[in-house]
């Protein structure tokens, strides 16, 4: 496998949203606008790269017995790392985000890439595995986010272009599911390759 | 009085799965037969409740004491992946029928955010009661736990129920699997939407 | 090649990991902690400087009771008489607590508002802290009696849907303005 489609591979065939549906609970909960989904898709990939190039190098002497508990030890501390630093330096972010900050620690993407790519692979791979898969998330998450803004509340990124109040239910729970199920309709008709 | 306002707040208004979007994956993932549905929804339930019991106290009385509240996030987790293990090994010898019902989703729930996202609500956020808030004691923070569950069942249970028929309906290949089963939960949360306001 | 599974190697590996994983994070929680405290107070100031006219002479926080409730506030001096207090204000709003940064003048004026944290619903109560139509009718008004949204026969414009984040907000500014009066009161006698 080369190094150029361990990195692309996150974007469409291993896309951490629409194809292996990881990470849920932040893909539906965070995107209320596209600023929001780019932002928490940025902090897993912070998480992702990190623990998965720790991990990379861990997993040739911990003990297979314990290797769960030590990859979550691992992610938790890093995780804890990004909250005080977006508390120090994107407060307005970190309290948007809120308690899906924390709950990164329990993300199926940053464990799942850790037991299925980077305990078995070297540094550099697990590195562009983890950036490739995170920047798949983050553009799900964004995508996601610009289409609930629009149609919630007539904006991109906080540029109304729409005047009036939008259809308030995208920006509500109900949207959140809707508009992931059919973008994966969308996915599954035109990108995924059978 | 904030007993019923905690538990009709948890189980519909703010129903963890199709308001708060915690456990979303394994709701997603164990909802194509009503039996799994179940078995998953009463190990979460089991989980949460103890899970949340120990890192509350964990947090009043060691956390906290200690200025250690930066340790919050990898402590829980731990202890709730410890919890998970334990529960396992536990059941298995004392209740073999048990653990047959509920021992393959354990391993699940350590990963199911809804036990984490639980687990730090109850010691970050302040609740609120008509016209005050305040942070929940040990008690209401064990009843939340438990109303949080049932809502989570509750939920699992219905959406199980909705799936089973819709495998029975033709839908469009693109649609098949889980597309149609996130619009079906689009329109459950609507129905749950219904609920805001009441307390 | 990974360790054998052993008992001691597993305790041994997960202590080890556990206590170096504590101790980075305390290193890093020391070198983020003046940042984090820096960036809380920015925020604070910020929305004080918001609510307040400019100029003055900024006070320390300052709590005080008042019908049964704890406030925190800030005088801003001019000219060795207090020119204007920033009250922070907090009731609930339909999503949970809603709290509020008042600024209002000695003789009970509101200056200006903001929004200092809220829970309510993105899109419609969450609106209380960008819908700038909401937010301008509070600028210079000043009430004799408890401030009311429209429909419970008062003068605010609640935001549209949201007339429980409205309510809690007009409230909100109400308890700040009555207890700007009693302490005004309480310096001028």
């Amino acid at each position: 496998m080369s190094k150029w489609s361990i990195l692309t591979d996150g974007f469409v065939k291993n896309n951490p949203t629409f194809v292996l549906v990881l990470g849920m609970c932040p893909t539906l909960a965070t995107t209320t606008s596209a600023m929001n989904g780019l932002e928490m898709g940025l902090a897993t990939l912070f998480v992702l790269v990190l623990s998965n190039i720790v991990i990379s190098l861990l997993a040739p002497v911990v003990p297979d017995k314990v290797h769960i508990p030590v990859y979550i030890v691992v992610i938790a501390t890093f995780v804890t790392v990004l909250q005080f630093i977006m508390q120090a330096y994107t407060p307005d972010a970190y309290k948007t985000l809120g308690l899906f900050i924390p709950l990164i620690v329990v993300n199926c993407i940053v464990l799942g890439r850790a037991e299925a790519f980077a305990n078995k692979h070297g540094v550099l791979e697990s590195l562009l595995d983890g950036v490739g898969v995170g920047l798949g998330f983050t553009v799900s998450l964004t995508v996601i986010g610009i289409v609930r803004e629009i149609l919630g509340s007539g904006s991109v990124f906080g540029w109304k272009f729409i005047p009036g109040d939008g259809i308030l239910a995208f920006v509500m729970a109900p949207g959140a599911f809707l508009v992931l199920g059919y973008l994966m309709v969308l996915f599954n008709k035109y990108l995924k390759k059978s | 009085m904030e007993y019923i306002i905690i538990i009709i707040s948890a189980i519909f208004v703010n129903n963890i799965v199709l308001s708060q979007f915690l456990g979303v994956c394994p709701f997603l993932g164990v909802s194509n037969k009503l039996s799994t549905a179940t078995g998953m929804s009463g190990a979460v339930c089991f989980v949460i409740t103890l899970a949340t019991l120990v890192t509350y106290l964990l947090n009043q009385y060691l956390l906290v004491p200690f200025g250690l509240e930066f340790l919050q996030t990898i402590a829980f987790i731990l202890v709730i992946a410890a919890l998970v293990q334990m529960v396992e090994i536990v059941l298995k010898k004392i209740s073999p029928s048990l653990y047959q019902a509920l021992g393959i989703f354990l391993p699940l729930i350590t990963t199911n955010c809804a036990v984490l996202g639980v687990a730090i609500t109850v010691v970050t956020k302040e609740f609120t009661f008509g016209a005050e808030s305040h942070m929940l004691n040990l008690g209401q923070a064990i009843v939340y736990a438990i109303a949080t569950s049932i809502g989570y069942g509750l939920a699992m249970v219905l959406f199980a129920g909705l799936r089973e028929h819709l495998a029975l309906n033709e839908v469009p290949k693109s649609f098949k699997g889980l597309p149609i089963a996130l619009i079906t939960v689009s329109i459950l949360a609507l129905a749950f939407l219904g609920f805001s306001g009441i307390v | 090649m990974a360790a054998k599974s052993t008992l001691k190697n597993m305790a041994l590996c997960l202590t080890l990991v556990c206590l170096v994983c504590s101790a980075i994070l305390a290193v890093i929680y020391a070198v983020t902690y003046d940042p984090i405290q820096a960036a809380e107070k920015k925020a604070l100031t910020e929305s004080i400087g918001q609510v307040l006219p400019d100029g003055g002479e900024l006070s320390d926080v300052v709590s005080a009771e008042f019908d049964g409730k704890k406030f925190d506030y800030y005088v801003s001096t001019a000219d060795g008489a207090p020119a204007a207090y920033a009250v922070k204000s907090t009731t609930v709003g339909f999503g949970g607590p809603l709290t509020l940064m008042v600024g209002v003048l000695p003789d009970g004026t509101v200056y200006n508002t903001s929004v200092l944290s809220h829970s309510e619903t993105p899109g419609l109560g969450a609106k209380c802290n960008t819908d700038t139509k909401f937010m301008d009718q509070w600028k210079g008004l000043r009430p004799d009696k408890v401030i009311k949204v429209t429909k419970d026969g008062g003068d605010i414009d609640a935001i549209t849907a949201s007339t429980i984040t409205s309510r809690a907000y007009s409230l909100a500014v109400s308890n700040a303005v009555a207890f700007v009066r009693s302490i005004a009161n309480k310096e001028e006698e």
